[in-house]
């Protein structure tokens, strides 16, 4: 499978392997939105670190898979952009708006648990 | 002295002499390339060179050239001449030095091939017509490797320049400072995103406070730069704060249609350095969409 | 040429095939890690609308020479049903397909050079540049 998801406690981890088509970012748009509902978790995080294009049809799925996700009642963090793809995404006028991001996985998870501390308060 | 029978060079003699010519410098090669260094040496041209050197080099050139005259290709001594170049500039040899060698050396070829045929004129201004036309050829081919050598190195330092002028500082844990000073042009605002965006991973940075005090102006294209500076390093998690934003730029801004609401400015520096602290040491609750970096509250502030 | 190379684009995963090679040509040239990340995005872009509004075909790219500077050229071409308004189709956020409308406006601001020539009914032609610094 090109995008391994793990579970991690309350959340969910995909870590892009690979390059994608069109067709595997479908496929893990629809398998995380299965996921998240079969094992209730409150966060999901995208590790896009190997992705060096981030195009725009890439970035609408997963502005989409984000606000999916949402609907099911859990976050989504994109983490792992890399300087020179977020160079080229805001050129070409890409900017994941609504969509929460950090700098890696270790970031991401932190970014989660303090908005579920937070939360609970 | 019995002069040969002279006659116009026809194509076939014209071959005949440039094989001659080959055949002359290759075999008086030893005798005309001491001769050149020694001229060399004589004019100072030889400044900082080995022994050693000397003799590689020097050999290497005058066989190229022979290899140029026979063959009438370039390549070989564009390629020798790049690579001299390279080294030549880095060592700090001078254009001059370079070019008064070859100009030495088509000196020593020309005056051997004068020796030579002194006696018959018709075939003296025979075999000039052959050589000259090389050895131009082979000078303006060094000149022009010279020339774009130099500006590449012009080039590189200029941009070690721009970069040195707008340093990207880790202010604590996390924070980085980005001070723009002077004018911005496209180019350098582009190289100073690509360095932002660098220094926002190496230093596993959250928060930038990008300060523009020292920026006079900017034109819509650069502050169009700056907005995509701040929302690039969004998607790399981190939060830009701008301060030192005068209200030429913020016009500027608003002009562009950016939601400065949606910027995160702060008057100056010392107020960018506070909301800063604030972002990375307070509990900050989550903003509505448009989500803003990470902000935690994890780290305590050192 | 000696070095052009040509994907011919019949499915989505020719976008990848066209981009992974359009990007080692740039570094065979000498483009930094920015510069090749921002022509394989270029040519995604335009692959992707051969795809989806074309359905097939072909992208050639090669290295050219003018003057002292060097560059990429990249060229798609489909005989799909063409473009009516150019000037609309360039305008951010201009789409017949769903999408951000974002691929064409923002595939010439990635790139130094960019030229759409359309004929409806026959077909779309897309040439792109990218000189090196
Ligand atoms: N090769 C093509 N053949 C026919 N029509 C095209 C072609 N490329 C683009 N178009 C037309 O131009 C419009 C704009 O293209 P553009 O790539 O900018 O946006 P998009 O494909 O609609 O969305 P996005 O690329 O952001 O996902 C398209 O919606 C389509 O109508
Ligand atoms: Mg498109």
């Amino acid at each position: 499978m090109l995008v391994p998801i793990l579970k991690q406690g309350d959340y969910l981890i995909a870590s892009v392997q690979s390059e994608l088509s069109d067709e595997d970012l479908l496929k893990l748009r629809d398998e995380l939105v299965k996921r998240v509902g079969e094992l209730r978790s409150r966060g999901v995080i995208i590790d896009v670190t190997a992705l060096y294009v981030m195009d725009s049809f890439a970035t609408r799925t997963l502005r989409a898979i984000a606000h999916m996700i949402r609907l099911r009642g859990a976050e989504t963090i994109i983490v792992g952009i890399q300087p020179e793809v977020a160079f080229t995404m805001v050129q070409l006028g890409l900017k994941l708006e609504g969509v929460m991001t950090a700098l890696d996985l270790e970031e991401g998870l932190a970014y989660l648990q303090t908005l579920h501390t937070s939360k609970r308060r | 002295m019995n002069k040969e029978e002279t006659k116009k060079p026809t194509p076939e003699s014209s071959d005949a002499l440039l094989r001659e010519l080959v055949d002359h410098f290759r075999e008086k090669r030893e005798i005309l390339r001491q001769q050149w260094v020694q001229l060399m040496m004589g004019k100072g041209l030889l400044a900082g060179l080995t022994q050693e050197e000397i003799e590689t080099e020097s050999i290497t050139i005058y066989d190229t050239c022979i290899v140029c005259l026979e063959t009438g290709e370039y390549e070989g001594a564009q390629a020798y001449a790049t690579r001299m170049a390279e080294r030549g500039v880095l060592r700090g040899m001078t254009t001059e030095q370079i070019i008064g060698g070859l100009l030495t050396l088509r000196d020593v070829y020309g005056r051997s091939l004068f020796e030579r045929y002194q006696h018959d004129m018709e075939r003296l201004s025979a075999a000039l017509d052959i050589y000259e036309p090389v050895a131009n050829k082979i000078l303006s081919v060094v000149a022009l490797a010279f020339v774009e050598e130099r500006e590449k190195v012009v080039r590189q330092q200029q941009e070690a320049i721009r970069e040195l002028s707008t340093p990207v500082l880790q202010f604590r844990d996390k924070l980085l400072i980005l001070p723009i000073i002077g004018l911005i042009d496209s180019l350098r605002a582009r190289q100073l995103t690509e360095q932002l965006l660098r220094a926002i991973r190496a230093n596993r940075a959250r928060v930038v406070v990008m300060d523009i005090t020292g920026v006079p102006s900017v034109d819509s294209k650069v502050a169009n730069h700056l907005v995509q500076t701040v929302d690039a390093s969004r998607l790399m998690g981190a939060t830009v704060v701008v301060t030192g934003v005068s209200p030429e730029i913020a016009q500027t801004l608003v002009t562009l249609g950016v939601d400065l609401s949606k910027m995160n400015t702060v008057g100056d520096l010392q107020g960018g350095i506070e909301v800063a602290d604030q972002l990375l040491g307070y509990k900050v609750s989550r903003t509505e969409p448009p989500a803003t970096g990470l902000i935690t509250s994890k780290e305590k502030v050192p | 040429m000696a070095d052009e190379v040509r994907v011919s684009i019949n499915s989505e995963y020719d976008i990848v095939t066209a981009r992974l090679k359009g990007r080692d040509l740039a570094a065979k040239l000498g483009f930094s890690s920015t510069e090749l990340v921002v022509i394989a995005t270029a040519i995604s872009e335009i692959a992707r609308n051969i795809v989806q509004y074309a359905k097939h075909g072909e992208i050639s790219m090669s290295i050219i020479q003018q003057g002292s500077r060097s560059g990429i050229i990249i060229t798609a071409r489909d005989k799909g049903p063409g473009i009516p308004n150019i000037n609309l189709a360039m305008q951010d956020g201009y789409s017949t397909g769903g999408g951000l409308g974002l691929g064409l406006p923002g595939a010439k601001r990635l790139m130094d050079e960019f030229e759409v020539t359309s004929k409806v009914g026959s077909g779309t032609t897309v040439t792109m540049k990218k000189w090196l610094r």
